[in-house]
């Protein structure tokens, strides 16, 4: 297999040999670590305060209006047998999803509402805060996204270390990472300095067409902006589609962080950690050898 | 594990994640982190106005018109003085416009009805999430205004309704450029027909681009003021009383 650009080759000036056979490169520039970081934090508060957001109205249209009754995705309870029940329709499927969506406890109480208190921001039913989250971390994320897109265009990081080489994006070389990945096998040695193709995939597909959709969305619920941006409305087929896209494509982001947290502690936890806060990443120096593997 | 310790734990795990609990809710709710959270309020407000200029709201084929319009709030107001207008179809209402304006008036629906008018089909979405399409005929604020002559001074306009909600009157207030969009309306019609009670009749504001709590329904007078500091709980509106943004464009 060819290797990558050599872009983070260890130097004299930033290896530090540890200890034999491993050695420290640098994997994360500044810029990428703080943005890291700093959107981390802002799609926590976001996800929680949008729940809170959603729970005021626990339906999910598509089209420019929504059509009460025919939501394809909806929360809510019943009393039955002197107990609250919790049900999620999605599509012609209901689910009793007692406890958790449709009715949870509050302080004890058994409470009709979307998602539990557990996950909202604030934790009672409180649209007006929730909304004032919301907006406040929308800006921080939407200036932060900005900013770590801007500078991977502008210093080459995406096109140098998140586009897939060619050779990645042989079929064959694809369906080896997707059998690696499923054993939890991951790249060493010389391997390990450039992201795999899966990992440049699930990068660039976060980084350029999740994260921007949110914004998107986001912003064809104001109806201000709507004025002001007829396209986006045209765009999505209209406010409930995108309020719709929008909790989509949030679900999307929990399913990739879920993904992205157990890849991080399996291949290596500490040294992802540290990559991420120190920019250096731990590697060894000589891949091990042909059936040496664990 | 015997069963008493087990309950203990669970015990233990309740209090501690209720604990937890009502540390979010006394972070997420604390005056001053609010406070600085409401930044972004001025933000989208000054971001919003600059891009947006007079940006019309979208405007809907005559098809799109919902047979299920939700009408949200108030459905009927309890107010005994409402509910007389209302025995007598509204023949004795007036609305009242006064404050900072150099000619102070009274106008019968008749009157309103007289001035120029607009009528509009658009999309109402409520601060909840859903939205419906409607169809609104009223006589246009910038009219009325115009009527009335503002003063230098005057610089939003306070919306009095008749409707008592949660033990507190319903009022609203404008900017000058809300009041002065062309899409601002003040609607004595609903898809062709005189406003029903549930939506606000005989009298609703429509400000397109603005929420639905924003587009006050049974509205009795319009003052115009210099500030709403001193009006009910200061923030310019019912809802933004209760914590609601008053700039409802987002």
């Amino acid at each position: 297999m060819s290797l990558a650009p050599p872009q983070s080759l260890p130097s004299a000036s930033v290896a530090t040999r540890r200890r034999p056979g491993k050695v420290l490169v640098k994997r994360h520039s500044v810029v990428v670590r703080v943005t890291h970081w700093i959107n981390a934090i802002a799609l926590a508060f976001l996800l929680l305060s949008g729940l809170q957001i959603f729970n005021a109205h626990p339906d999910l249209y598509f089209g420019q209006q929504s059509d009460f009754g025919h939501a394809w995705l909806a929360m809510g309870a019943f009393s039955g047998g002197g107990a609250l029940h919790g049900v999620t329709k999605v599509g012609p499927a209901v689910f009793d999803t007692t406890g958790v969506l449709g009715a949870s406890k509050v302080n004890g109480v058994w409470t009709a509402r979307g998602f539990p208190d557990w996950l909202t921001i604030p934790p009672q039913q409180y649209l007006a805060l929730g909304r004032r989250w919301h907006f406040f971390f929308a800006w921080v994320f939407a200036i932060n996204g900005a900013i770590l897109i801007a500078t991977g265009i502008v210093s080459r990081h995406l096109a140098r270390d998140l586009a897939p080489t060619r050779d990645q994006l042989k079929p064959g070389h694809v369906l080896q990472e997707v059998w690696d990945h499923a054993r939890l096998r991951f790249p060493r040695g010389e391997a390990a300095k450039r992201y795999n193709v899966l990992q440049k995939l699930a990068y660039l597909a976060v980084l350029l067409v999740l994260l921007p959709l949110m914004v998107l969305t986001g912003m064809t619920m104001s109806p201000s902006l709507d004025a002001t941006f007829p396209f986006l409305v045209e765009l999505f087929g209209g406010r409930q589609s995108a309020r719709s896209i929008h909790f989509i494509v949030a679900s999307l982001i929990v399913l990739f962080f879920l993904v992205h947290i157990a890849m991080v502690v399996l291949s290596g936890a500490w040294n992802n950690v540290r990559s991420m806060i120190t920019g250096r990443y731990a590697i060894d120096v000589e891949p091990p050898a042909p059936g040496d593997a664990p | 594990m015997s069963l008493d310790r087990r309950g203990w734990l669970a015990g233990l795990g309740a209090s501690l994640s209720t604990l937890a609990l009502s540390g979010c809710e006394k972070l997420a709710t604390n005056p001053d982190v609010v406070r600085a959270l409401s930044s972004a309020e001025g933000l989208n407000r000054r971001v919003q106005r600059l891009i947006g200029a007079g940006a019309l709201a979208r405007e809907y084929p005559r098809a799109d018109i919902t047979a299920n319009f939700k009408a949200n709030g108030t459905i009927d107001p309890p107010d005994a003085d409402y509910q007389a207008m209302a025995a007598k179809g509204f023949a004795d209402w007036k609305l009242v416009v006064d404050g900072l304006v150099e000619r102070p008036l009274a106008l019968s629906l008749e009157q309103l009805m007289q001035l120029p008018s607009r009528t509009q089909i658009t999309r109402h979405d409520c601060v909840e999430g859903w939205s419906c399409i409607g169809e609104w005929t009223g006589a246009r604020m910038s009219a009325l205004m115009d009527a009335a002559g503002l003063k230098q001074q005057a610089k939003h306009l306070v919306l009095y309704c008749a409707d008592t909600l949660g033990g507190a009157k319903y009022y609203e207030t404008l900017d000058l450029v809300d009041v002065r969009h062309p899409q601002t309306i003040l609607a004595y019609a609903m898809n062709g027909a005189p406003l029903t009670v549930p939506h606000g009749a005989p009298l609703r504001l429509r400000a397109e681009r603005h929420l639905g709590y924003k587009q006050a329904k049974y509205v009795m007078r319009l003052q115009a003021v210099a500030s709403f500091a001193h009006i009910a709980g200061g923030h310019g509106g019912y809802w933004e009383d209760r914590g609601y943004e008053r700039y409802a464009g987002i």
